[in-house]
């Protein structure tokens, strides 16, 4: 099993990268479309601002990103990465994402500290892929300033709350999303990984 | 669900080495930063913080070498602090693999240090270090150059202005209680918590679970960070946890002990 994960020239992307080496798959940073083409699935990692993101996924990896909204590789977003799976953001200004899932991303409300960071529970509110080895309380790292609404609430496998509820964990066909870090999840968040290369396999 | 309270062992290093590392059972190494931080991952630490103490700074590719291990192997976030006196200090700590970077000294004598940190790699990465001292009542000075130097700047407003800069943390450390073991400096931990809108790390004096305790209920702390009762083993951090847990603070749990793999980058 190969998994690119798509270098968006944001930071640091060392520790995705050994979290799903961990998980069990061989990673190639990719550093754009044609590396990225060899592999069984795709990580777009979290870490930045919206706008730079998307502004470095489209630029890079627009045929990867073409076949992700084909449906013909499966692709996780992580944190950011998840974010930008969604039709447009307000981090700065309005900005468009990729629309692979309807919805906005907005800011926390102002009733509690801003980023959410920190371990927070998850309640599992539908079977998933993501979800098969995780049980409903566990706990995940969490990040971020700015969290997801889908239009469609089915795509909401399991949510958190943190002055509002917060989707935790998206899938809708072959794209899967987690606003909380895997990779900086201990075993949890390892047991995510590994959920989502055995999904991505079938 | 709650965001739980969290706890974050400190280590101190020196030229790489933990200072004063005590040899847990399972062990190979105590003074190895990287094995003492997987042992506090498996005891259920939420975070670690490493402080380098090392006085010279021809150590830069040490510290850095560290950052890489830790972050291999890790797979809990980590904050590095201690010497990082620059934006190219911070990037090199930050692209090696830390979560976030702690500014203390630097970020009193160029705030716009922590803009142009927080612009770049996200808030969330930029941890400002304060270290205050009591001067009066309900007033703290923020000293700098590891405790040597007075600013006469008042502590919670540094925090607040800190928070303006664009810091996403606060570690607080009370330089009357630092090392007392007597507990938490309360009143200066709730102060600068009610007074910013971003985490806050309570910091020194931790002597035992009900000092912690303190600290995050009446210190209003969303964190507590401690280096010489889990390092002296006097109590682990899931003995923490559990003593948080029955007074219904909550904290993380861990329901799996980790088995991570154990190779090691050549």
């Amino acid at each position: 099993m190969r998994v690119a994960v798509l270098d968006l020239g944001l930071g640091n992307i060392l520790s995705i990268r050994r979290g799903v080496e961990r998980a069990g798959a061989e990673v190639i940073v990719a550093q754009g479309d044609q590396e990225a083409e060899g592999a069984d699935a795709v990580v777009i990692p979290g870490v930045g601002a919206f706008r730079d993101g998307i502004r470095a996924l489209l630029g890079k990896f627009g045929r990867t990103v073409d076949r992700i909204r084909r449906g013909e590789i499966p692709a996780l977003g992580v944190c950011l990465g998840m974010q930008l799976l969604f039709t447009k953001s307000f981090e700065g200004g309005d900005h468009l994402g990729l629309n692979l899932i309807s919805g906005e991303v907005v800011r926390l409300p102002p009733t509690v500290k801003v980023p959410h960071m920190g371990w927070n529970s998850i309640r599992v509110v539908k079977h998933g892929v993501l979800t098969s080895g995780v049980s409903d309380g566990e706990y995940f790292y969490f990040v971020h300033s700015y969290y997801c609404i889908p239009e469609e609430i089915e795509v909401t496998v399991a949510e958190t709350e943190y002055g509002v509820p917060i989707p935790a964990i998206i899938e809708k066909g072959a794209v899967f999303g987690t606003q909380f870090h895997p990779e900086k999840s201990g075993e949890a968040g390892r047991i995510v990984l590994k959920s989502f290369l055995e999904g991505a396999k079938r | 669900m709650t965001l739980t309270k969290r706890i974050i062992p400190c280590l101190d290093v020196d030229r790489g080495r933990v200072v004063k590392g005590i040899r847990f059972v399972n062990l190979r190494d105590a003074g190895d930063p990287v094995e003492q931080a997987l042992e506090y991952e498996r005891q259920g630490a939420d975070e670690i913080v490493f402080l380098d103490i090392t006085a010279s700074s021809d150590n830069r590719e040490t510290v850095i070498d560290m950052v890489r291990k830790t972050a291999y192997e890790l797979s809990i976030p980590f904050t590095v602090g201690g010497g990082i006196r620059s934006y190219a200090d911070a990037r090199r700590v930050l692209m090696a693999g830390a979560d976030k970077v702690s500014l203390n000294t630097a970020a009193v004598q160029n705030p716009r240090l922590i803009t142009e940190g927080a612009e770049i790699f996200g808030s969330q990465c930029i941890v400002v270090a304060i270290d205050a001292k009591r001067t009066g009542e309900r007033s703290w000075e923020v000293y700098t150059h590891g405790g040597r130097r007075g600013t006469s700047m008042d502590a919670v407003e540094w925090a607040m202005k800190a928070e303006e800069m664009g810091a996403g943390e606060i570690l607080l450390t009370s330089m009357d209680f630092d090392g007392s073991k007597d507990g938490y400096d309360l009143e200066l931990t709730r102060l600068v918590s009610e007074g910013v809108n971003i985490p806050v790390i309570a910091s020194g004096g931790a002597g035992n679970p009900a000092h912690i305790y303190n600290a995050l209920t009446v210190g209003k702390a969303d964190a507590a960070l401690a280096a010489s009762i889990f390092h002296y083993a006097e109590y682990t951090v899931g003995e923490v946890k559990r003593y948080l847990m029955e007074r219904g603070v909550p904290v993380r749990v861990v329901r799996h002990p980790n088995q991570g793999d154990k190779e090691r980058p050549a």
